[in-house]
Protein backbone atom coordinates (compact mmCIF):
# COMPACT_ATOMS: atom_id res chain seq x y z
CA UNK A 1 0.00 0.00 0.00
CA UNK A 2 1.28 2.99 -0.30
CA UNK A 3 1.48 4.76 2.89
CA UNK A 4 3.72 8.04 2.45
CA UNK A 5 1.80 9.18 0.28
CA UNK A 6 -0.89 12.16 0.83
CA UNK A 7 -4.34 11.20 0.51
CA UNK A 8 -7.20 13.50 -0.07
CA UNK A 9 -9.15 12.79 3.20
CA UNK A 10 -12.40 15.38 2.82
CA UNK A 11 -15.26 14.48 0.98
CA UNK A 12 -18.19 17.00 0.22
CA UNK A 13 -20.89 16.65 2.73
CA UNK A 14 -21.92 12.80 4.05
CA UNK A 15 -20.16 9.99 3.60
CA UNK A 16 -22.50 7.69 1.47
CA UNK A 17 -22.65 4.07 3.36
CA UNK A 18 -21.69 2.34 -0.47
CA UNK A 19 -18.58 3.62 0.44
CA UNK A 20 -17.79 1.85 3.30
CA UNK A 21 -18.76 -1.58 1.48
CA UNK A 22 -16.39 -0.39 -1.66
CA UNK A 23 -13.59 0.01 0.54
CA UNK A 24 -14.22 -3.24 2.31
CA UNK A 25 -14.22 -4.92 -1.43
CA UNK A 26 -11.16 -3.15 -2.57
CA UNK A 27 -9.11 -4.81 0.36
CA UNK A 28 -10.29 -8.27 -0.38
CA UNK A 29 -7.25 -8.97 -2.83
CA UNK A 30 -5.05 -8.45 -0.06
CA UNK A 31 -4.62 -11.80 1.47
CA UNK A 32 -2.17 -10.59 3.50
CA UNK A 33 -4.94 -9.19 5.45
CA UNK A 34 -6.42 -11.01 8.55
CA UNK A 35 -8.37 -8.04 10.13
CA UNK A 36 -10.19 -4.96 9.31
CA UNK A 37 -11.17 -2.29 12.03
CA UNK A 38 -13.92 0.04 11.19
CA UNK A 39 -15.34 3.29 13.24
CA UNK A 40 -18.25 5.47 11.54
CA UNK A 41 -19.03 8.89 13.04
CA UNK A 42 -23.17 9.37 12.79
CA UNK A 43 -24.53 12.92 13.48
CA UNK A 44 -26.45 12.75 16.53
CA UNK A 45 -29.50 14.53 16.93
CA UNK A 46 -28.57 16.07 20.45
CA UNK A 47 -31.11 17.73 22.43
CA UNK A 48 -29.59 21.05 23.88
CA UNK A 49 -32.18 23.52 25.98
CA UNK A 50 -34.86 22.41 24.08
CA UNK A 51 -33.68 22.66 20.64
CA UNK A 52 -32.82 19.45 18.38
CA UNK A 53 -29.65 18.95 16.08
CA UNK A 54 -30.96 18.58 12.73
CA UNK A 55 -27.10 19.04 10.98
CA UNK A 56 -23.63 19.43 11.18
CA UNK A 57 -21.39 22.13 8.99
CA UNK A 58 -18.42 21.18 8.85
CA UNK A 59 -15.60 23.75 8.15
CA UNK A 60 -11.73 23.48 8.31
CA UNK A 61 -8.47 25.02 7.73
CA UNK A 62 -8.20 22.59 5.32
CA UNK A 63 -3.94 22.83 4.91
CA UNK A 64 -3.36 22.28 8.02
CA UNK A 65 -5.58 19.60 8.26
CA UNK A 66 -4.43 17.50 5.60
CA UNK A 67 -0.59 18.12 7.27
CA UNK A 68 -1.74 17.00 10.32
CA UNK A 69 -3.61 13.99 8.89
CA UNK A 70 -0.50 13.19 6.88
CA UNK A 71 1.37 13.39 10.51
CA UNK A 72 -1.20 10.95 12.05
CA UNK A 73 -1.04 8.62 9.32
CA UNK A 74 3.09 8.71 9.72
CA UNK A 75 3.16 8.07 13.42
CA UNK A 76 0.17 5.32 13.13
CA UNK A 77 2.60 3.22 10.68
CA UNK A 78 5.49 4.00 12.83
CA UNK A 79 3.10 2.30 15.91
CA UNK A 80 0.76 -0.34 14.81
CA UNK A 81 1.89 -2.74 12.13
CA UNK A 82 -0.63 -2.53 9.97
CA UNK A 83 -0.87 -3.16 6.31
CA UNK A 84 -3.14 -0.18 5.40
CA UNK A 85 -5.12 2.92 6.54
CA UNK A 86 -7.94 4.95 4.88
CA UNK A 87 -9.57 8.78 6.88
CA UNK A 88 -12.40 10.48 5.35
CA UNK A 89 -14.53 12.99 7.06
CA UNK A 90 -16.87 15.17 5.60
CA UNK A 91 -16.44 18.92 4.94
CA UNK A 92 -20.53 21.16 4.59
CA UNK A 93 -23.68 19.88 5.80
CA UNK A 94 -24.07 16.57 6.89
CA UNK A 95 -27.41 16.20 8.39
CA UNK A 96 -28.30 13.64 11.52
CA UNK A 97 -28.45 9.84 10.62
CA UNK A 98 -25.16 10.35 8.36
CA UNK A 99 -21.76 9.44 8.15
CA UNK A 100 -19.23 12.58 9.32
CA UNK A 101 -16.04 10.46 9.96
CA UNK A 102 -14.66 7.03 8.35
CA UNK A 103 -11.60 5.22 9.52
CA UNK A 104 -10.59 1.92 8.32
CA UNK A 105 -7.34 -0.03 9.38
CA UNK A 106 -6.18 -3.45 8.14
CA UNK A 107 -3.86 -5.91 9.40
CA UNK A 108 -3.02 -9.35 10.01
CA UNK A 109 -4.10 -9.72 13.61
CA UNK A 110 -7.60 -8.37 14.74
CA UNK A 111 -5.62 -6.30 17.58
CA UNK A 112 -3.39 -3.97 16.14
CA UNK A 113 -6.62 -3.45 13.13
CA UNK A 114 -8.66 -2.23 16.25
CA UNK A 115 -6.08 -0.16 18.39
CA UNK A 116 -4.55 1.46 15.53
CA UNK A 117 -8.16 2.49 14.50
CA UNK A 118 -8.91 3.81 17.96
CA UNK A 119 -5.49 5.87 17.26
CA UNK A 120 -6.36 7.50 14.10
CA UNK A 121 -9.95 8.25 15.60
CA UNK A 122 -8.90 9.82 19.00
CA UNK A 123 -6.12 11.84 17.29
CA UNK A 124 -8.55 13.01 14.88
CA UNK A 125 -10.86 14.93 17.01
CA UNK A 126 -7.81 16.11 19.50
CA UNK A 127 -5.38 17.41 16.88
CA UNK A 128 -6.74 18.73 13.71
CA UNK A 129 -8.49 22.00 13.15
CA UNK A 130 -12.41 20.94 12.02
CA UNK A 131 -14.83 22.83 13.33
CA UNK A 132 -18.92 21.76 13.67
CA UNK A 133 -22.05 23.98 13.60
CA UNK A 134 -24.52 22.20 15.17
CA UNK A 135 -27.75 23.56 13.39
CA UNK A 136 -30.93 23.00 15.17
CA UNK A 137 -34.30 22.27 13.71
CA UNK A 138 -35.30 25.95 14.09
CA UNK A 139 -32.27 26.93 12.00
CA UNK A 140 -30.68 28.69 14.79
CA UNK A 141 -26.61 27.43 15.17
CA UNK A 142 -24.21 26.95 18.00
CA UNK A 143 -20.86 25.76 18.05
CA UNK A 144 -19.82 22.39 18.47
CA UNK A 145 -16.96 21.84 21.30
CA UNK A 146 -15.04 18.33 21.56
CA UNK A 147 -15.36 16.19 24.73
CA UNK B 1 5.10 43.88 7.98
CA UNK B 2 1.69 42.36 6.23
CA UNK B 3 0.49 39.31 8.11
CA UNK B 4 -2.08 36.86 6.10
CA UNK B 5 -4.83 36.26 9.17
CA UNK B 6 -7.23 33.93 8.56
CA UNK B 7 -10.55 33.04 11.47
CA UNK B 8 -12.06 29.81 11.53
CA UNK B 9 -15.60 28.75 12.72
CA UNK B 10 -17.16 31.17 15.35
CA UNK B 11 -14.21 33.12 15.29
CA UNK B 12 -14.73 33.83 11.61
CA UNK B 13 -18.80 34.76 12.55
CA UNK B 14 -16.79 37.09 15.25
CA UNK B 15 -15.13 38.82 12.63
CA UNK B 16 -17.35 38.96 9.89
CA UNK B 17 -14.74 37.81 7.99
CA UNK B 18 -12.48 34.70 6.96
CA UNK B 19 -9.56 36.14 6.34
CA UNK B 20 -7.64 39.91 5.91
CA UNK B 21 -4.47 41.41 5.55
CA UNK B 22 -2.66 43.34 8.55
CA UNK B 23 -0.02 45.49 8.74
CA UNK B 24 1.84 45.47 11.96
CA UNK B 25 4.87 46.75 13.32
CA UNK B 26 8.34 45.14 13.15
CA UNK B 27 8.41 43.12 16.42
CA UNK B 28 4.87 42.42 17.06
CA UNK B 29 4.52 38.78 18.74
CA UNK B 30 1.69 36.07 18.37
CA UNK B 31 0.29 37.48 21.52
CA UNK B 32 0.15 40.72 20.81
CA UNK B 33 -1.86 40.24 17.54
CA UNK B 34 -4.25 37.63 19.98
CA UNK B 35 -4.74 39.96 21.84
CA UNK B 36 -5.70 42.83 19.53
CA UNK B 37 -8.17 41.08 17.34
CA UNK B 38 -9.76 39.34 20.34
CA UNK B 39 -10.21 42.83 21.84
CA UNK B 40 -11.31 44.47 18.17
CA UNK B 41 -13.89 41.24 17.43
CA UNK B 42 -15.13 40.84 20.43
CA UNK B 43 -14.59 37.24 20.27
CA UNK B 44 -15.58 34.79 23.33
CA UNK B 45 -13.91 31.96 24.90
CA UNK B 46 -10.45 33.62 24.36
CA UNK B 47 -8.53 30.98 26.65
CA UNK B 48 -10.01 28.51 23.96
CA UNK B 49 -8.09 29.94 21.32
CA UNK B 50 -5.22 28.48 20.02
CA UNK B 51 -2.72 30.08 17.44
CA UNK B 52 -0.75 28.62 14.24
CA UNK B 53 1.49 30.70 12.67
CA UNK B 54 2.43 29.16 9.12
CA UNK B 55 0.31 25.73 10.75
CA UNK B 56 2.48 25.34 13.65
CA UNK B 57 0.65 25.63 17.12
CA UNK B 58 3.95 26.05 18.59
CA UNK B 59 4.99 29.48 18.04
CA UNK B 60 6.27 31.89 21.07
CA UNK B 61 8.11 34.14 18.52
CA UNK B 62 7.65 37.42 16.67
CA UNK B 63 5.75 37.30 13.66
CA UNK B 64 7.78 38.22 10.35
CA UNK B 65 6.94 39.38 7.19
CA UNK B 66 4.58 37.54 4.83
CA UNK B 67 3.25 35.05 7.95
CA UNK B 68 0.20 33.23 7.69
CA UNK B 69 -1.19 33.51 10.90
CA UNK B 70 -4.78 31.41 11.69
CA UNK B 71 -6.83 31.97 14.61
CA UNK B 72 -8.62 28.39 15.69
CA UNK B 73 -11.55 28.00 17.88
CA UNK B 74 -12.05 24.53 19.39
CA UNK B 75 -11.28 21.15 17.64
CA UNK B 76 -14.79 19.59 16.73
CA UNK B 77 -13.55 16.66 14.25
CA UNK B 78 -15.23 13.59 14.18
Amino acid sequence: MDKKKPKKVFVDGAIPPEKIATSIANHQSKTNIGAHSIFLGQIRADEIDGKTVSAIEYSAYEEMAESIFHEIREAAFSKFDITCAHIYHSLGEVKTGELCLFVFTSSAHRKIAIEACNYFVEEIKANVPIFGKEIFEDETHQWKVNK
Amino acid sequence: MKVNVKYFGAIAESAGKSEEVLDLEKGSSVKDLKNQQIKKYQIQDADSIQIAVNQDLKNEVELKDGDEVAFLPPFAGG
